[in-house]
């Protein structure tokens, strides 16, 4: 059931604010969420003054300076730094994006950073994707063939039937989509999410993939497919410009279509 | 490990509201509404049925201020899920994802179903 408010744990307070240097001309206040399960307390908002003139220009810039000079217990997942790997999914100014390519300067006033929302938080902006892994493998996200394999060559592909994964492929799996939804922030104990179904979708118009039925079997419940009501958060956040929501729709129609 | 159990991470509570976000959730609103709606519609009925003491009472309930801002939100209940109902049909189609077709649509349901609303009582009030 959808529970609108935050359990008693997870309720937020002010915490500690970090002041930049006295000679700092040019700060921005990042507003971070806090957690860790060493002291038992509550979530809290800290507060850093970041030097703008001497810090990169992307978020994550922001981050790893906070990181390195100012708190080293700052907690936060990070890797390619040029948007290809997903690690730094989080939410900033209240979307979902990644923390690598989005500009400190797109935000007016303070930056207030979340982890990703409804989700069990491991440490400050570590949220614990155990669930989303599985639901991403619980859709077999791998070619499956009953058709031998042809000898001496590789199991070919129109260029058109290659287009059609486009904008599908392109998912780093970051969860922002998933976890800007309403619907997998009441339900993803049994909704898919749309990450998960974009993925699913790519494997159902993949021309090579000759398991198509198994596949819509396993989507057709009225929670794993159809807890998608359109609310469309998911097209509106994605960090690489993909739509979820319109993959969700085109799964919806091959359901239709098979019924003849 | 410590027992400690893991907090929610805020959702609501921080999530910046889109209009698409917003009229999902006036899409769900509008259809509990109408299911009140349709009592008002059933008393009426009953209330014609009844007589013309009965019928009086309805014309009284729903006449003062408080009958017309209900009647109000009941209409314009019922052309905003009208009209959203519509945009649900073309999305079934896998039509109008496009994020600036999803923008415009919102900003059509809402400015079409607030102009029905307009209409349905001009109409009411013999103005047209």
């Amino acid at each position: 059931m959808a529970e609108f408010k935050l359990p008693k744990n997870s309720t937020y307070k002010k915490g500690k604010t970090w002041a930049a240097d006295k000679d700092a001309t040019n700060i921005k206040r990042f507003n971070i969420y806090r957690w860790n399960e060493d002291d038992g307390e509550n979530p809290r908002i800290d507060t850093y003054e970041v030097d703008l003139d001497k810090c990169g220009p992307m978020v994550l810039d922001g981050l790893i300076k906070i990181k390195n000079e100012i708190d080293p217990t700052l907690t936060f997942r990070r890797s390619c730094r040029e948007g290809v790997c997903g690690s730094c999914a989080m939410n900033i100014g209240g979307k979902n994006t990644l923390a690598c390519t989005i500009d400190i300067a797109s935000y007016k006033g303070d930056l207030n950073i979340y982890p990703l929302p409804h989700m069990d938080v491991v440490k400050d902006l570590v949220p614990d994707l155990t669930n989303f892994y599985a639901q991403y493998a619980s859709i077999k996200p791998w070619m499956q063939t009953q058709t031998p394999a042809p000898s001496g060559t590789e199991r070919l592909q129109s260029p058109e039937d290659r287009l059609k994964l486009d904008g599908l492929y392109e998912c780093v799996l970051c969860a922002c989509c998933s976890t800007s939804c309403p619907s997998y922030w009441w339900n993803s104990d049994k909704y898919l999410g749309p990450a998960v179904l974009l993925q699913a979708y790519r494997w159902l118009i993949d021309s090579r993939d000759e398991n198509t039925g198994e596949r819509l079997d396993e989507l057709e419940d009225s929670f794993r497919l159809y807890r998608c009501h359109t609310i469309m958060n998911c097209a509106n956040t994605c960090p690489k410009d993909l739509n979820p929501a319109k993959a969700i729709a085109e799964i919806k129609k091959m359901m239709v279509e098979r019924q003849g | 490990m410590s027992n400690t159990q893991r907090p929610t991470s805020p959702h609501l509570q921080v999530y910046s509201w889109s209009l698409e976000m917003a009229l999902s959730i006036f899409h769900r609103a509008t259809g509990v509404a109408l299911g009140g709606g349709t009592l008002l519609i059933t008393w009426w009925l009953i209330a014609i049925a009844t007589g013309p003491e009965a019928y009086d009472q309805f014309r009284m309930a729903m006449g003062s201020i408080i009958g017309k801002t209900i009647l109000l939100a009941f209409t314009f209940s019922l052309m905003l899920h009208l009209c959203n109902g519509i945009r649900h049909l073309f999305w079934d189609m896998g039509k109008g994802f496009d994020l600036e077709d999803t923008h415009r649509s919102s900003k059509l349901v809402l400015l079409s179903s607030v102009v029905l609303t307009l209409i349905s009582w001009a109409v009411g009030y013999g103005m047209i």
